[in-house]
């Protein structure tokens, strides 16, 4: 960068190029008075209050004056006042002044330049008093806007332009008039606006403030526990209360941006309806106890059913720490492989799929590289809303011109700013991709040189192609040839071009079939191992990765070292000072089958809430009910934890020290914001407790910090990783021994994860879903996530202004099938399968194409998951939550 | 459809045989029949002049032609007979047959004609109109020539030649030097030198495109002018900018119209259409590898989208709100990329200068002043109409000779010039030259070429605060000195022609004025003070009245000021009748008197009054 010399009142200083003349003073701690500045975004220029001389230019707006070598400046002189104090004054005196009762007292800026200029009543009396006032607008349940404190200075705009790209409001109406204003004027709640607060952080002068304006005693650095992305936070707390949250500058996943759940959704840590104690249930009824009693009934039901009777279902909202111990706890200590998490619901596929063909099943780039690429493919996510930070970079990119191509069934809110959409069938990805790779290798924009010298099978691959054929595709995807032909075209030729993808590519019943597509577009176009490329899953969980990769999963150990291989198995065996059992356990849902069977008698479940995550929901209540012993861990009496005979109270993420690793592969801490809540205790202190009923060794941990160590002694990906070194930030795996391995942003730089170091293109059918249409259930129902919710809703529902925002299931179906049926929008409508039948509210929106509806499954009320099919996929065993065939019934009395 | 034509050689033959077969000799009636042509009554004049002809088995024999504005308002709606140049002002649509009779014989219809105001002599030649005695209508006197519905009718006479001249001599850079050396300034209002403009668009780099635009937004109260040419004359926009495009290495052209002149865009998409069918635009213009191409923008009626940046964002299809130069949109313009933006007055002179030669151009006006003017000249003029003239022309000339002085018995104490965002130059000055520099020296600017002559009836402060209420309803509210400065000016001037204004909120509105030039973003927030400052230059003495004395000396602020009826009352009960609110009381031939408390000051009594009986103090 190259730098220039300049002189501001008086004082000589360097400034970079590019900075501005204001910049220049600030970095220098020179004070211009400014309200529209930010130094986030594109100047404005509109207070004019930064108005300075400049020698041979006269009276200059500094935000937008460019540094010159030799630039000669000065910030005050009586020209300068002249005209900015007058300025200023016009501002002062049509705000409505009430300063102690504002919640940006004493982080106002337009109090930091009201004590620059020196105000004298005096002045301020000539000129007129507001009369008019504009109504506040108390529509967002989580922050106000009252327009008579603004000062239009435009810094929520162009938040909402530039960083968020929502574009959910702007300027309005004329000269005095002016406001800031929705579209059409309607309250913030009726608007676009996605609720993400960013506007609410920058404003200058109290007009956005968020209704909780408690200030923190004290901030502690952590990581968010939503969704995969892994933002940095900053817990807000007062007393032993959370009370705040504000993103972390230096994180590089969010560098400070945060959407509302993440930004507003932390009620649930301090909620009344926390489990505070042990509950036994006696007679139907649960009673607390104490954690020595129900210590002890635990130890002795689990003494009684070591072995493969046993099962535990650990949590990817759990750190690290703690997957790692309840899988040690069930293989060290109950002698069997029967572990699982909702991984299984969620990407188990991409672990199958991208194992097979790249040797390693987890995000191939990083977060922050998506903004850098040239085409970004998102097929089967729903990025602004399920992944909301990781649609910041896809807006991002797009800023810097790259091409966006999306492939969903649903007109989603990425459509928007799409240059393709391709809008085929659920459960067509297959077809659809292995369409585009035909378009590429007929047309010869494949990478022969990458294919060449880094992959292999391309014969047999090339030859799967020939029945890919545009008319078949075309017929069994419902997308025209010609945007299939585009999206092909875009897609191998903007290079680095990168695919996004999550639950609506694994979700199904070929769902490991779909992630190898992706991986063999991926390999033929060369969009792999380098910056701004690869193959990404968005995970779902904040500690879905994590979860995998400390072994909570049947088949492997921490790192996916294998069961079945006898040197692994003789390793973790010496380290933990046991024999461990040779077989793989069961897999999630093949746990519930056993239970459902009677195989499995005693489930140890932490964290997770099947009765509406699973697939199939009622035969899940049903094995259950058919336990000998149920053991559930949670933070809240969740659905699932109602039918347990122990519940015991856990505590959220800020009441613990420990890792999360985010969908990125990176390891990031999680501190511990206050102390648990009544009798709560974390995860592993209590995992560690049963385990020592059960006279167990090798559970004495004094801090989180030594269970990572062994981890690391393990796990040769986490092995460079450790506390001390996460202090600094995160790493990113795979991050081996040695103390200075920086982690690994970009995977299969140099070779693949598997074994010749090749990756595999693997040759592909199309094959339909288990369910399809027909005329008893003629509709297909596909499941979604809402904005303002997270899974099954365990903590978002304990927020009270989510509950604002979206408070009940809604049935999406397009206006044509609504018609047909003579549903209006918003009646109570009858949705059936072939498993089960709920009540909720229809929602007429073409969002859903025609014969399509969707739900999501947050609602306990409306428990989606009674509908779906458990058709599992054969390698992965993931139930195909995306597609079973449905139809929709008005209710009995509804008037026509 | 036409046929493409596609060299140089082909339009030059087409324009030949357009000549050749034209009869200069066939009797022509023209109807202008621009907006205010219509608003007047042209189309039924049209209507009747068609039924005339056909009924009279004249097909052929007679022409009849409708064009834009001639710039007459003052006569609207009239009827001009070609070859001989005579002109009928008002005349209503039953006249027509006579008219049509007399053409066909050859006749003139001296009881038609206008009169001299002065002498009361008939005038049978447009030429002889006092009004356009002193005019030079470079621009306007095209209108009158040619149907704007009609390509043909603009190649015929003369149009396009300029055009294909530049293709032919195939040096884009000789094209700006042409226009610099005209010394042609941009007739939007601020004058920079559009040949320097155009030096400045050429020389950026062109790999991503540039953008030329033609201004038509139009939205100064009273002002017309562009409206008129783009309607009246839309070829000559079109050419100006092919010419310009060819000179600059532009790639993409756009007009932008306000889309409250629906004419305008009419004409305007019919020419765009007539000039591709014709191969003049488009790909490949006369079978050269030069291409371009126009568009037409319409805009949505904001006053800041006159304002070049905001113009861009508009066209971009963002809210029309100005933005921090520089950057300057000849860097970067429309989606970033170079722009430059001319108004239709500019744009139309570029055939001429090209046409004409440079030097030529030159010789008419000032030194660094060329070329003519046109205003439209409104207001208490006895002529009110579009005036095109010589730069350097005083207003006592504008005024006086071409406006016939005042409309009534009031003398002329002012001129307001350059729309709401100029000023007023008082009757003292009036033998100012209008040019730019001098109109700037004199507290107001040359702006696009509104003209408003005001008599001794006008109300200084009540003329500040009319242009004040509309520049603080116009301000776009972006920028904060502007927003809420000419929100506090309008208020202080309200509070004066209140009567409830303070000598000290008259320092307070000085300060602000300057504080509003001084700091505002845009052209509009930086001269919206200029009908404050002028006034108070030149009429502080009507401020002080209404401060002091309470008073309004021209009678127009109502709070101000009381109706009465004096002993030259007959009791003829006209106000009594024309009174809305029933203030007016008194019998018959009994002298009438005004009940004060219902008196609403509207200043129908007195309009209705013939005797002067109604007093305003």
């Amino acid at each position: 960068m190259h730098e220039v010399t300049l002189t501001i009142d008086g004082l000589e200083l360097t400034a970079d190029e590019g900075m501005t003349v204001l910049e220049a003073a600030l970095a220098n701690s020179i004070y211009i008075p400014h309200l529209c500045y930010h130094p986030d975004l594109t100047p404005a220029g509109v207070c004019r209050l930064c108005m300075v001389e400049i020698d041979g230019r006269g009276l200059t707006i500094s935000c937008k004056a460019p540094v010159e070598e030799g630039m000669v400046v000065r910030t005050d002189s009586p020209e300068i006042n002249k005209v900015r104090r007058i300025a200023a004054e016009l501002l002062i005196v049509n705000h409505h002044a009430d300063c102690l009762a504002c919640a940006s007292n004493t982080q106002c800026k337009l109090q930091e330049v009201a004590n620059y200029i020196g105000i004298e009543e005096e002045r301020l009396a000539r000129l007129r008093q507001p009369t008019a006032a504009f109504p506040i607008d108390l529509s967002n349940p989580f922050f106000i806007r009252d327009p008579n404190k603004c000062i239009l200075c435009g810094i929520c705009v162009r938040t909402c332009e530039e960083v968020q790209r929502v574009r959910a409001i702007d300027f309005a109406f004329r000269g005095f008039l002016t406001t800031i204003s929705t579209f059409g004027d309607k309250p913030l709640a009726e608007s676009i606006c996605e609720s993400c607060g960013e506007c609410v952080t920058r404003c200058p002068a109290g007009a956005l403030t968020p209704r909780k304006s408690q200030r923190p005693a004290r901030e502690v650095s952590t990581t968010c526990p939503y969704c995969g992305c892994g933002c940095g936070i900053y817990l807000g707390v007062r007393g032993e209360k959370v009370v705040s949250v504000r993103g972390d500058v230096d994180n590089p996943v969010n560098k400070g941006a945060l959407c509302v759940k993440g930004r507003f959704g932390y009620d649930f840590i301090n909620h009344p309806e926390r489990l505070t104690s042990p509950l036994i249930k006696q007679n139907g009824e649960f009673v607390k106890v104490t954690w020595d009693e129900a210590l002890d009934c635990i130890g002795s039901n689990l003494s009684k059913c070591r072995g493969d009777e046993f099962a535990a279902i650990s949590s990817a909202k759990c750190t690290n720490e703690e997957n790692y111990l309840i899988q040690k706890f069930t293989r060290a200590v109950m002698g069997t492989n029967n572990i699982d998490h909702c991984a299984r619901l969620c990407h188990a596929p991409t672990v199958a799929g991208l194992a097979q063909s790249l040797g390693s099943g987890a995000m191939t780039n990083s977060i922050n590289e998506i903004g850098s690429a040239s085409c970004v493919f998102a097929i089967g996510t729903n990025t602004t809303v399920a992944h909301p930070i990781i649609g910041l970079q896809i807006r991002q990119a797009q800023q810097n011109d790259a091409k966006l191509i999306v492939a969903n069934p649903r007109r989603i809110n990425l459509c928007r700013f799409a240059d393709v959409f391709l809008q085929h069938r659920p459960g067509t990805d297959v077809a659809l991709l292995m369409g585009m790779m035909r378009v590429i290798v007929d047309e010869g924009l494949f990478d022969s040189s990458f294919i060449e010298g880094r992959t292999e099978g391309f014969e047999a691959f090339s030859a799967s192609l020939s029945s890919f054929d545009l008319d078949r595709v075309e017929q069994i995807t419902g997308v025209e040839r010609k945007n299939i032909i585009e999206a092909a075209r875009i897609y191998a030729t903007c290079k680095p071009a990168t695919i996004l993808y999550a639950m609506g590519i694994t979700q199904h019943s070929h769902g490991t079939d779909n992630v190898l597509a992706i991986s063999n577009i991926a390999l033929i176009t060369g969009n792999i191992g380098k910056p701004s490329t690869g193959v990404n899953p968005l995970r779902g969980q904040n500690n879905v990765q994590g979860a995998c990769d400390t072994g909570a999963l049947p088949g492997v150990y921490p790192g996916y070292q294998k069961v079945g291989d006898p040197a692994v198995r003789r390793k973790f065996e010496s380290a933990w000072g046991c024999s461990l059992n040779e077989s793989p356990g069961l897999t999630h849902v093949e746990i519930f089958d056993a239970i459902y069977a009677r195989a499995i008698k005693t489930l140890y479940l932490v964290g997770e809430n099947p009765i509406l995550s699973e697939a199939n929901a009622t035969h899940v209540e049903e094995a259950i009910n058919r336990l000998e012993f149920f053991v559930v861990q949670d933070i809240f009496l969740s659905e699932t934890a109602r039918l347990a005979d122990v519940v015991l109270p856990a505590v959220t993420f800020a009441e613990k020290d420990g890792t999360f690793t985010n969908t990125e592969r990176r390891v990031q801490r999680v501190y511990k914001a206050i102390e648990p809540i009544g009798d709560a205790k974390p995860d592993s202190w209590i995992t560690c407790q049963i385990a020592k009923k059960l006279d167990a060794k090798g559970f004495d941990f004094s801090h989180p910090r030594e269970i990572m160590d062994e981890i690391a002694s393990l796990t040769p990906s986490y092995a460079g990783i450790s506390y001390e070194r996460l202090e600094k930030g995160g790493l990113q795996w795979p991050c081996p021994a040695g103390e200075h391995h920086p982690g690994t942003p970009i995977l299969h730089t140099e070779r693949f994860a598997t074994e010749n170091g090749r990756a595999k293109l693997v040759p592909l059918e199309y094959k339909p879903s288990a369910e399809l249409p027909d005329d008893q259930y003629p509709l297909i129902l596909t499941t979604e996530r809402s904005l303002y919710h997270f899974h099954t809703a365990t903590m978002t529902r304990k927020v009270a202004g989510l509950n604002v925002l979206r408070d009940r299931e809604l049935v999406e179906i397009n206006p044509k099938d609504a018609t047909a049926l003579g549903i209006a929008d918003g009646e109570t409508v009858r949705v059936v399968s072939r498993r089960g039948e709920v009540t909720a509210d229809a929602k007429v929106t073409d969002v859903s194409p025609p014969g399509v509806i969707c739900m999501t499954f947050h609602f306990a009320e409306s428990p989606t998951n009674v509908l779906t099919s458990s058709a599992l996929d054969p390698v992965a065993k993931i139930p195909e939550t995306k597609v079973c065939a449905v139809r929709i019934e008005r209710l009995e009395g509804a008037v026509a | 459809m036409r046929e493409k034509l596609n060299s140089i050689d082909h339009f030059e033959a087409l324009q030949d045989r357009l000549v050749s077969e034209w009869d200069r000799d066939v009797p022509t009636i023209v109807i202008p029949a621009g907006t205010c042509g219509r608003a007047a009554g042209a189309d039924e004049l049209i209507h009747a002049t068609q039924q005339e002809i056909t009924s009279r088995k004249l097909d052929g024999r007679i022409r009849l032609r409708i064009t834009g504005c001639h710039g007459l308002c003052e006569m609207e709606p009239c009827v001009l007979i070609e070859p001989e140049g005579t002109i009928y002002p008002k005349i209503d649509p039953t006249e027509m047959a006579r008219i049509v009779e007399a053409v066909a014989r050859g006749e003139v219809l001296e009881d038609l004609l206008s009169q001299d105001p002065e002498t009361g002599a008939r005038i049978q030649k447009q030429k002889d109109l006092p009004f356009l005695k002193k005019q030079v209508r470079t621009i306007l006197g095209r209108n009158e020539m040619l149907d704007p519905m009609r390509i043909e009718d603009y190649v015929r006479s003369g149009g396009y030649s300029a055009m294909a001249k530049v293709l032919a001599r195939g040096a884009p850079a000789a094209v700006v030097e042409d226009v610099k050396a005209s010394g042609l300034r941009g007739r939007g209002g601020a004058g920079f030198p559009t040949g320097r403009k155009w030096e400045l668009l050429a020389k950026q780099p062109s790999d991503g495109g540039k953008f030329l635009v033609c201004n038509a937004d139009e939205g100064d109260p009273g002002a017309y002018m562009d409206r008129s040419v783009l309607e009246g004359n839309p070829h000559s926009i079109v050419e100006g900018m092919i010419i310009g495009a060819y000179g600059t290495g532009a790639t993409e052209g756009v007009i932008y119209v306000r889309n409250e002149y629906p004419l305008a865009v009419e004409h305007a998409d019919i020419a765009l259409q007539q000039a591709r069918e014709l191969g003049l635009l488009g790909e490949h213009i006369l079978g050269t590898d030069f291409c371009f191409d126009i568009s037409l923008v319409r805009g949505a009626g904001a006053f800041v989208c006159g304002e070049e940046t905001a113009l861009i964002r508009s066209i971009e299809g963002k809210i029309g709100e100005p933005r921090q130069r520089p950057p300057f949109p000849v860097e970067k313009g429309i989606d970033n990329k170079p722009t430059a933006i001319n108004n239709v007055e500019t744009w139309a002179n570029i055939p001429i200068i090209i046409a004409q030669g440079a030097q030529q151009f030159a010789e008419i006006g000032t030194a660094n002043n060329s070329g003519t003017k046109v205003f439209s000249l409104v207001g208490k003029i006895r002529n009110t109409g579009l005036v095109e003239v010589p730069m350097g022309t005083t207003i006592r000339e504008i005024v006086h000779d071409i406006g016939g002085g005042p409309a009534g018995n009031a003398r002329i104490k002012a001129v307001q010039t350059g729309g709401p965002s100029g000023g007023c130059i008082p009757a003292e000055m009036f033998d100012l030259p209008i040019d730019y520099d001098s109109l700037v020296e004199a507290g107001s600017i040359m702006g696009s070429g509104g003209m408003i002559v005001m008599d001794e009836d006008t109300c200084m402060v009540d003329v500040a605060r009319y242009f004040m209420n509309f520049l603080k309803d116009e301000s776009c509210g972006k920028c904060f000195t502007c927003r809420k400065g000419t929100q506090r000016m309008y208020e202080i001037l309200d509070d004066i022609a209140k009567g409830s204004g303070t000598l000290e909120q008259l320092d307070l509105l000085e300060e602000l004025a300057h504080v509003v030039k001084d700091t505002a973003m845009c052209g509009l927030g930086q001269t919206a003070p200029n009908p404050v400052l002028s006034t108070l230059r030149y009429f502080r003495d009507e401020y002080v009245e209404h401060i002091r004395k309470r008073r309004c000396p021209a009678g127009v602020c109502k709070e101000l000021i009381t109706y009465s009826i004096n002993e030259n009352c007959v009791g003829c009960q006209a106000c009594v009748r024309a009174c809305p609110v029933g203030a007016v009381k008194g019998r018959e031939k009994e002298q009438h008197s005004i009940d004060a408390e219902k008196c609403i000051k509207c200043g129908l009594c007195r309009n209705v009054c013939k005797f002067e009986a109604v007093d305003v103090t």
